[in-house]
């Protein structure tokens, strides 16, 4: 997933004197109160952070305010979806007009109709369970439920669904909601775990089958990022280093 | 399924026309869509018919709801610039005008805004927050049956839509407790009306609106906390609750009673039976008598009454739900942040005596140690010069702890005499200690080595010193109450009340700048006890002296204040629980077997009698009362936290 990053700062933080009982305390919090808030100075969403104080003493600030300067050094992880990038999300509902995404447990994106290729429709499944005596009890009570689902025409088994994770485009993102608008129009983006197998199948079995356009696609994957599309499942991979000062 | 549309502003009416979900929901995406185009008509239908609130016909119920979830299908139609009046139309509405089935729709609507766009997140939850409380007309029908319901209604609705938009929106939590913190009413004192309006009947209907607004919001508030929702922001929400108390508590002064000699206020206010007043007529003589003089201070120490009550109910519902541990946690750092701080604080301290009575084992003894923790590691001596700042708030946070302490101690009912014994051992250690580190020396440069920071900046020795004469003080107010449990245990004699002994006879002589109503007492319990052997140096008849224990002190005398005095607000004092966990006088341990050792020292029992009356708080008769009405079991007081003072529970 792309987006994320791992900074070096160097930070300096003022602290009100009636915090100089706990100082490391405050510090602590005043990191804490940046966390999950898109910050200018970073250029994104602080998600964590490891600080480290270097200063044994601080010095009062001459001037009307009496707060006194700290220097740390802080290792901060960022996240900054930028339009075009591409993330990965948990489809959390699913309806006719949109696709609702959660990123990373926080951001919260969206994805609507016209957003969607053409490849993906939406249906309704009625949904029985597996097991044949709940089924039999379903049918006697009447008792179905309906699974809405966007499902590819070209791919019967590559389905959309709550609970999928997808990757897809960030088109916009509001950084002071927190919100990604993003798209599942560039042929990048469909559902993860349906890769992952396909890939799969395709590695043990180098079906001629494959459609020219996964061919493809798995190319443009090996050459951009360097590794195979296995390792997005759950790893985060912190591919950029930049410095804040 | 097909929905009904009986009579949509297009149809003609005698006809009835089957429509589809989505078909109405095309329609509706046209509608929006001609906007666009500069076409107005059926837009303006769309918005007038969210319009419809009052006395709605059947027909005109199908209608609404049938927009709405019309319009809850269509909302990536919606646009926050072309259609500003059909939004804020929308978020005008009150679920409160409409049945269960309107409500619904529109709490759909509502949520499906908020997930489809951020921009609408704010918005979407500052509609939600506005449901907290009813439109004014409504106000006076919550107390009838169908208010009631229509209340129950709508907040569920409410507090199940906020979990809807978490579900969907992680971070919505955060933003909801900002709206919910910015949107709390404020009460309007009367005064703020004065040159506004002058019709009174006017200003106190506003002012009584206002406080019922207020009082359905904190109770919405403390819903959230205890939601789902609770788990991200709760501890927030509850400071928030306890701020609000406190800021009711300080617009209530203390100028009633510090008009009259304060030495008497320990005591003497704790003479009137509550009973007569409850009887009186005139309401303002004595059912609250901090603000009988003015109107609308009455009006603030009712809604602050009502809030205790909310919250007390809250801190039993957490009890039940087995998170009281939990919520404890928050509380007591509230306390510490605001409550401790705050200048003699009247009522809302009396949140941390519920949820202490309720679990005093662990929740009881955890605010009894954090108090003496408090005092014992801010009194030593801080190795690094503290700013101005530090010194003075260490000063006053380090009195109030142990007013505090001395006040709980005496007056919780519920808490051990073996947990009451081993803290004041730890004061009296501590007291002791002090006392032989600087034995003999008199030389003011020891102290102020001792006490240089404080020194420094105030220019005069106050924080250390008065402390510990406040802190002997604090033993001796709660020795006054608990005297007897300690006399009758030989073992707890010899531990405490002998060091003690010292410590009252050291050259700082405690007894000389202590309170007077409070040495007095002791000194005749002390007696009658025959506590001390040596009375030469307690002779302090006459000499019972003003002026030393007026002079410590200054400003800040917090040496009257003894917090958990009986509460003075008429449903909280009521309430059955926190009567029963008052100590009231020396009534329990009089029953007990302890009698009889005293009638065997030969003890002047009338003068002891006189010595206890003078002692009683709480009237007995209000325990019959029941807590604002609403419970209907005479003693719901659990059988594990009822007091325990008999000697086998040490």
């Amino acid at each position: 997933m792309e987006g994320l990053s791992v900074a070096d700062a160097n930070l300096v933080i003022y602290l009100h004197p009636s915090k100089s009982r706990n100082v490391s305390q405050s510090i602590l919090r005043e990191l804490g109160s940046l966390l999950f808030k898109f910050n200018e100075t970073f250029d994104g969403v602080l998600l964590a952070y490891d600080v480290n104080i270097l200063d044994k003493q601080a010095k009062i600030l001459s001037g009307v305010h009496p707060y006194f300067g700290l220097r740390l050094k802080a290792n901060l992880l960022l996240f900054s979806p930028k339009p075009d990038m591409l993330l990965e999300g948990k489809v959390v509902k699913l309806s006719e007009e949109s696709i609702h995404v959660i990123v990373l447990g926080f951001l919260f994106a969206i994805i609507t109709a016209e957003n969607i290729r053409g490849e993906f429709k939406y249906r309704t499944v009625t949904l029985f369970s597996t097991l044949f005596l709940i089924f039999l009890f379903s049918l006697c009570v009447g008792y179905k439920d309906k699974e809405e689902l966007f499902a590819s025409k070209s791919h019967k088994r590559h389905v959309i669904k709550v609970g999928t994770m997808i990757r897809f485009l960030v088109k916009s993102f509001d950084e002071e909601i927190l919100h990604i608008i993003g798209s599942l129009i560039s042929a990048h983006t469909e559902s993860i775990r349906w890769l992952d197998r396909h890939l799969e199948e395709d590695s043990e079995f180098d079906r001629s089958s494959m459609k020219s356009r996964d061919r493809e696609w798995l190319g443009d994957k090996t050459v951009d990022e360097g590794s195979t599309p296995m390792s997005y499942d759950n790893h985060i991979k912190m591919s950029k280093k930049r410095r804040i000062t | 399924m097909g929905l009904e549309l009986p009579k949509y502003p297009e149809m003609e009416e005698d006809q009835v026309f089957n429509f589809t979900d989505s078909e109405i929901v095309s329609h509706v995406k046209q509608a929006l869509a001609s906007v666009l185009s500069g076409d107005n008509n059926s837009y303006n239908q769309l918005v007038g018919v969210m319009h419809h609130s009052k006395h709605l016909a059947p027909d005109e119920v199908a209608l609404l709801e049938t927009t709405l979830k019309a319009l809850a299908g269509a909302v990536s139609s919606i646009d926050i610039t072309h259609h500003d009046s059909l939004l804020s139309a929308i978020f005008c509405m009150s679920m409160w005008n409409y049945r269960p089935h309107v409500a619904d729709a529109l709490a759909e609507l509502i949520v499906s805004l908020a997930i489809s766009n951020g921009k609408y997140l704010d918005l979407c939850l500052g509609m939600l927050v506005s449901n907290f409380t009813p439109p004014p007309y409504f106000l006076d029908k919550l107390k009838m049956p169908h208010g009631l319901e229509r209340k129950g209604q709508v907040l569920s609705r409410v507090h199940a839509a906020f979990k809807k938009i978490a579900d969907y929106v992680p971070l919505a939590p955060l933003r909801l407790l900002t709206i919910v913190l910015q949107g709390m009413p404020t009460i309007y004192h009367k005064d703020r009306f004065g040159g506004v309006l002058k019709c009174n009947f006017l200003i106190n209907y506003i002012i009584r609106s206002v406080a019922l607004a207020i009082v359905i919001y904190v109770e919405n508030m403390l819903k959230l906390e205890s939601g789902e929702i609770g788990e991200l922001v709760g501890s927030t929400i509850l400071m928030a609750v306890v701020d609000r108390l406190i800021e009711l508590d300080v617009e209530i002064g203390w100028d009633a009673i510090l008009q009259d000699d304060f030495s008497k206020g320990i005591f003497e206010m704790e003479l009137e039976d509550v009973d007569d007043i409850e009887e009186s007529a005139e309401p303002d003589v004595g059912e609250f008598r901090l603000s009988r003089k003015s109107l609308a201070g009455n009006s603030i120490a009712e809604l602050l009454d009502n809030l205790l009550v909310l919250t007390f109910e809250h801190l039993e519902s957490c009890e039940r739900e087995g998170r009281l541990a939990k919520v404890f946690e928050t509380l007591l750092q509230s306390f510490q942040v605001t409550v401790l701080s705050a200048y003699k604080s009247k009522f809302a301290q009396f949140v941390m005596f519920y949820a202490c009575a309720l679990d005093p084992e662990n929740c009881g003894m955890r605010f009894a140690t954090m108090l003496a923790d408090l005092f014992v590691q801010d009194s030593q001596p801080q190795p690094t010069s503290q700013g101005p700042h530090g010194s003075i708030e260490q000063g006053i946070l380090m009195m109030s702890a142990v007013s505090y302490l001395a006040s709980y101690l005496s007056r919780a009912k519920f808490l051990a005499a073996s947990s009451i014994s081993s803290m004041l051992k730890r004061l009296v250690d501590w007291c002791l200690e002090y006392c032989e580190a600087h034995d003999g020396d008199i030389n003011p440069n020891a102290h102020r080595v001792f006490y240089s920071g404080c020194q420094a900046i105030l220019g005069k020795p106050v924080s250390i010193d008065k402390a510990l004469a406040l802190f002997r003080f604090a033993i001796m107010y709660v020795l006054c109450f608990r005297m007897k449990v300690f006399v009758d245990v030989p073992r707890l004699k010899s531990e405490l009340l002998i060091p003690l002994e010292q410590v009252l006879k050291h050259k700082l002589n405690p007894l000389k700048v202590c309170l007077p109503s409070v040495v007095e007492e002791f000194l005749r319990q002390a007696k009658a006890a025959s506590l001390f052997t040596v009375c030469k140096t307690f002779i302090f008849d006459g000499l019972l002296e003003s002026e030393l224990s007026r002079a410590f002190g200054g400003l800040e005398r917090l040496d009257t204040f003894f917090p958990f005095d009986p509460c003075l607000l008429k449903k909280c004092d009521s309430d059955d629980d926190l009567v029963q966990d008052f100590v009231n006088e020396n009534e329990d341990i009089m029953n007990d077997e302890f009698g009889k050792s005293f009638d065997e020292q030969g003890v002047d029992m009338d003068e002891f009698d006189y010595a206890l009356k003078k002692m009683s708080i709480t009237p007995k008769a209000t325990s019959n009362y029941k807590f604002g009405g609403r419970f209907q079991e005479p003693a719901r007081m659990p059988s594990r936290i009822r007091p325990s003072t008999s000697p086998e529970s040490l």
